[in-house]
């Protein structure tokens, strides 16, 4: 029987009333008297010298305060890293500065140069146009191969090459992976490039700063993921405002998919324009503005090789990618393609020798950073896509092949540093075969066949690490931050509570599904829970929400803060009812001491704790709140399998998706309606990936796709009703909730099957085709059934 | 500048206004009307949707000069004086139709729209109309079967085996 309420309840969202009667309180929404707007001058062109910035006409010009340029910012420090690759030789990777402001050179299209900052849009803008930048053009780099030549031009001049890092993992693996792959009875190879993406939230950045001469405290709302970082990275390494003079605020966020995660040049600027001209400054990007400043994703060009003994078993992988840094060193970049890709490339299968070769590189491009599934989509897509080949190559059931090599025993440590604590992936794999029908596949192939269309299935399984974590393991791969997640939980007098949490909700539902669970563990009604988040004045220190884990890590940080809650609570109890605290239990609301017909109610105790005429002051302080840190001693591991149908029509390399089904495995479930809207949006991105969706750019580095005309977002007739499943449960063995975290396994587990159904639709009309890029868009579909 | 006087939800508004400022602008700075939201600057994403003397607009390509004496209908006039959400709100949350709830306004408006023209739309003609409206968040399974239910359709059966 489904729940009405608490963990495993489809609980309504709560949140949704102000979203749907135009109630929602976003960045752009907040207009603060005496404020003034800045509109940024950008770089046409992606790579050049700055020779002169002649700012005087523009500062002439109308309503305008002032006009700031790199010169403004020369003795501001530059946005850092937050993540140091360490290279095969055990050097630290080169990392450039990045001004907030250009420093003599330009290296993307999009680059800020200058800054105007006036009383209205319209004047800021205007007043841009009126300034004069003389630039002297250099070659730009683009390619990533290129960029490596030898007398390649350099991005950043202060750097020996273009080239960021050369990473290898496990380094120690090489010499077995390449003797084993030598020695293979087949050895399937497969040249790919996973396509640049634009994430593409719905609403665009928006920074607002502010500064109070009355108590010196400088404030920043922003669209962002993860106040805190923000906080901690602009005033610690930017602008030098200690953490207690610096207050960051997210209020509703219109979706972030790993792009609001990054610090960017405009919140500083911001913050920093504000106490400078002491008014409020206000910038709120265009989507074409969007387009050349938010990080980009993807952008992975990869060889991988899968080697199989004569009975079709997994020997050896071995892969060389080439992963694009763009121009700068984004927040957290240098991860992406290392720690989030190559600990996954086991998959779900027991593969022993595992070697992953990243080399990055820094081009004349938007810098890329994560994006939804950040890595662990493009661990996914070569490994599946490589695994359908060989299944082709060698004339086998793809399905069949994943299901020999699948990893059965638990926990497993794969060649590739990681330990899976949990999961069953033929019962996945099973539940799929069943919801996608594919016992109907043949019917339906002939009838597309009688209406003249091609119909392939693709199938495959995914497997994602969530919840990034331990601290002192990812402080040793590199990180410069912590990943745990905190929340105070803070019980009023009269019963209700409001929980202050680290995590961020910008989609994901977080006021309702952390309500339910911690209104479950006390046994009241949700409404008696209130989430706060998204203000670093009135939450605890916490890094945010991305990589699915904000349940995983900054739930378990709500369970355990409740926990100390319930466990004060019942002393409280036992006071009041003069019983011993280990008789004590709390059911529905209700404490009654075990064996008797004694209770006292929730609220009874509450307001004892805020009232304490009788209660055990010599024992316990007054009060009713409690903090939890937590640092998870593992990732989480959420896995599946995927089906994809197709029909291709022959005459223009039109791919429809017909069918799409999901089996997922996120261990416990709290709100089943939210982790399947989860999923569908995912899909959604995914399947646009496979088909529609590339960021392009011509060889002068200029951005061809820089708005909705060029770049093709999935649209609702793109996408069909989905089948999605998560009834395969193994929970998470090493956190109090036992999940594991759903926000990005659509988007990585769906493009290998979109490619693997359009390949088999191909090669079933006999069409030989084993290959072809995404975004697998009608022409190149169509030329790569008419090559030759 | 040149002055401007529509009624907006159903009240008197006026306000001046550049030639070049947009209906949009004017809702969200003149008179404050946050719920119409800015997506995109090329017309493609929906997110601003409104009604304007009863059809749906994108209030992104309509200068606010153009709306002079035009009956305007925004997210915030939906609902009913005392906040109960109308039928399509309420299929929206009742089938999580959205998730960040920044194309939200615009998909409630461009559904109503289309309610209004076609009672019962198919599966196909809702996700043929929503064409102008861009979501990242839902991947649109939702929000087609919140408007087939907000539309009287039974969608008990969806995406079911």
């Amino acid at each position: 029987m489904p729940k009405d309420s608490g963990i495993g309840a489809s609980s309504k969202r709560r949140e949704d009333v102000r979203f749907l009667t135009g109630a929602g309180h976003y960045t752009d929404d907040i207009d603060l008297r005496g404020q003034a707007y800045v509109h940024f001058l950008r770089s046409d062109v992606a790579h050049g010298t700055l020779k002169n910035v002649d700012t005087s006409a523009a500062e002439g010009m109308p309503g305008v305060v002032r006009v700031f340029t790199g010169a403004d910012f020369a003795e501001v420090g530059g946005l850092p890293c937050g993540w140091q690759i360490t290279d095969r030789e055990g050097n630290p990777m080169q990392e450039p500065a990045h001004p907030v402001l250009a420093q003599g050179k330009v290296r993307h299209v999009g680059d800020p140069i200058a800054a105007v900052v006036a009383e209205t849009r319209e004047q800021a803008r205007d007043a841009a146009e009126a300034i004069e930048v003389d630039i002297d053009d250099l070659p730009a780099v683009v390619d990533m191969k290129a960029a490596l030549k030898d007398g390649a031009p350099k991005v950043h001049d202060e750097l020996t090459s273009n080239l960021c890092y050369d990473w290898g993992f496990v380094e120690e693996n090489r010499e077995a992976v390449d003797a084993a792959i030598k020695s293979a009875a087949h050895v399937t190879r497969l040249e790919l490039r996973n396509n640049r993406l634009v994430a593409n939230p719905m609403e665009p950045r928006v920074a607002v700063g502010d500064y109070s001469r009355s108590t010196g405290e400088s404030t920043l709302y922003t669209t962002s993921q993860n106040p805190h970082v923000i906080r901690l990275l602009m005033g610690a390494f930017v602008l030098g405002i200690p953490e207690h003079k610096l207050r960051v605020v997210a209020p509703d966020v219109g979706g972030g998919f790993g792009s609001k995660i990054f610090h960017y040049a405009e919140e500083a600027f911001c913050t920093f324009a504000a106490k400078a001209l002491n008014r409020p400054v206000k910038w709120t990007s265009s989507r074409s503005e969007a387009f050349i400043t938010d990080a980009h994703g993807r952008d992975h060009v990869t060889t991988i090789e899968l080697a199989l003994d004569k009975d079709n078993n997994f020997v050896a992988l071995r892969t060389e990618t080439h992963a694009n840094m763009g121009a700068y060193l984004s927040t957290f970049a240098p991860s992406v393609p290392t720690w989030l890709h190559g600990t996954l490339m086991a998959g779900n299968y027991k593969t022993p020798l595992i070697y992953v070769n990243v080399k990055a590189v820094f081009t004349n491009t938007v810098p890329v950073d994560a994006y939804r599934g950040a890595g662990r989509p493009e661990a996914t897509f070569q490994l599946e896509r490589v695994i359908d080949k060989a299944a082709r190559e060698l004339g086998v059931d793809p399905v069949e092949l994943r299901r020999q090599n699948f990893i059965t025993e638990f926990p497993y440590p794969t060649p590739v540093a990681v330990e899976y604590d949990t999961g069953d992936y033929n019962a996945t794999l099973d539940k799929l075969l069943e919801i996608a029908d594919l016992a109907g596949f043949e019917a339906r192939l002939a009838e597309s066949k009688k209406n003249g269309k091609l119909r392939g299935l693709g199938v495959n399984c995914y497997i994602e690490a969530c919840g990034i974590a331990p601290s002192h393991l990812v402080g040793q791969l590199g990180a410069r931050a912590g990943l745990y997640e905190s929340a105070t939980v803070r019980v009023n007098a009269t019963g209700g509570l409001v929980v202050m949490t680290g995590s961020h909700s910008h989609g994901q539902g977080h006021e309702t599904s952390f309500a339910q669970v911690v209104a479950d563990m006390i046994g009241i009604d949700e409404n008696m829970v209130e989430i706060v988040h998204g203000d670093t004045a009135n939450t605890p220190m916490g890094m945010g929400t991305y990589g699915s884990r904000s349940l995983a890590v900054g739930g378990s940080a709500m369970v355990r803060a409740t926990e100390k809650i319930i466990a004060k609570a019942r002393k409280i109890a036992a006071h009041l009812m003069e019983a011993s605290e280990a008789d004590i239990e709390l059911k529905n609301g209700q404490f009654s001491v075990a064996g008797t017909d004694k209770s006292v109610a929730w609220g009874d105790v509450t307001l004892a704790a805020y009232v304490p005429h009788n209660y055990p002051l010599e024992d316990i302080e007054p009060g009713l709140e409690e903090t939890a840190f937590y640092d998870p001693a593992n990732f989480t591991y959420p896995a599946g399998a995927y089906a994809c149908e197709v029909e291709l029509d022959p005459d223009t390399g039109k791919v429809t998706i017909e069918g799409f089904a999901a089996a997922d495995d996120f261990g416990n479930v709290v709100n089943p309606m939210i982790v399947e809207g989860q999923v569908h949006g995912g899909l959604a991105q995914g399947i646009g990936q496979a088909l529609l969706e590339n960021c392009a750019y011509d060889e002068d580095g200029q951005l061809l796709s820089a708005s909705y005309m060029d770049y093709a977002m999935p649209r609702a007739d793109d996408v069909p009703f989905y089948r999605v499943d998560h009834s395969c449960q193994t929970p998470c063995t090493h956190n109090p909730l036992g999940v594991k975290g759903c926000g990005e396994a659509g988007a990585i587990g769906s493009p290998p099957a979109v490619v693997n159904a359009v390949i088999d639709a191909l090669q079933r009309a006999g069409r030989d085709v084993t290959h072809i890029d995404m975004p697998l868009s009608p022409s190149r579909v169509w030329d790569a059934m008419n090559k030759g | 500048m040149p002055q401007v006087k529509m009624t907006v939800n159903g009240k008197p508004a006026s306000g001046e206004v550049e030639g070049r400022t947009l209906l949009v602008e004017f809702l969200r700075e003149n008179l404050g009307l946050t719920g119409t939201h800015v997506g995109c600057d090329t017309s493609q994403c929906g997110a601003c949707v409104v009604h304007v003397d009863g059809k749906a607009v994108k209030s992104c390509t309509m200068f606010a000069a153009e709306a002079e004496g035009s009956e305007v209908l925004t997210i915030e006039g939906v609902a009913a004086p005392d906040g109960t959400m109308d039928a399509v709100q309420q299929a929206f949350q009742d089938h999580h139709g959205l998730q960040c709830g920044f194309c939200t306004p615009g998909m409630v408006m461009s559904a109503r729209a289309l309610l209004a023209d076609n009672p019962t739309p198919s599966e196909a003609e809702i996700r043929d109309y929503l064409e102008g409206n861009i979501c990242r968040c839902t991947g649109y399974h939702n929000i087609v079967k919140a408007i087939m239910a907000a539309s009287g359709q039974d969608v008990s059966t969806i995406a079911a085996q």
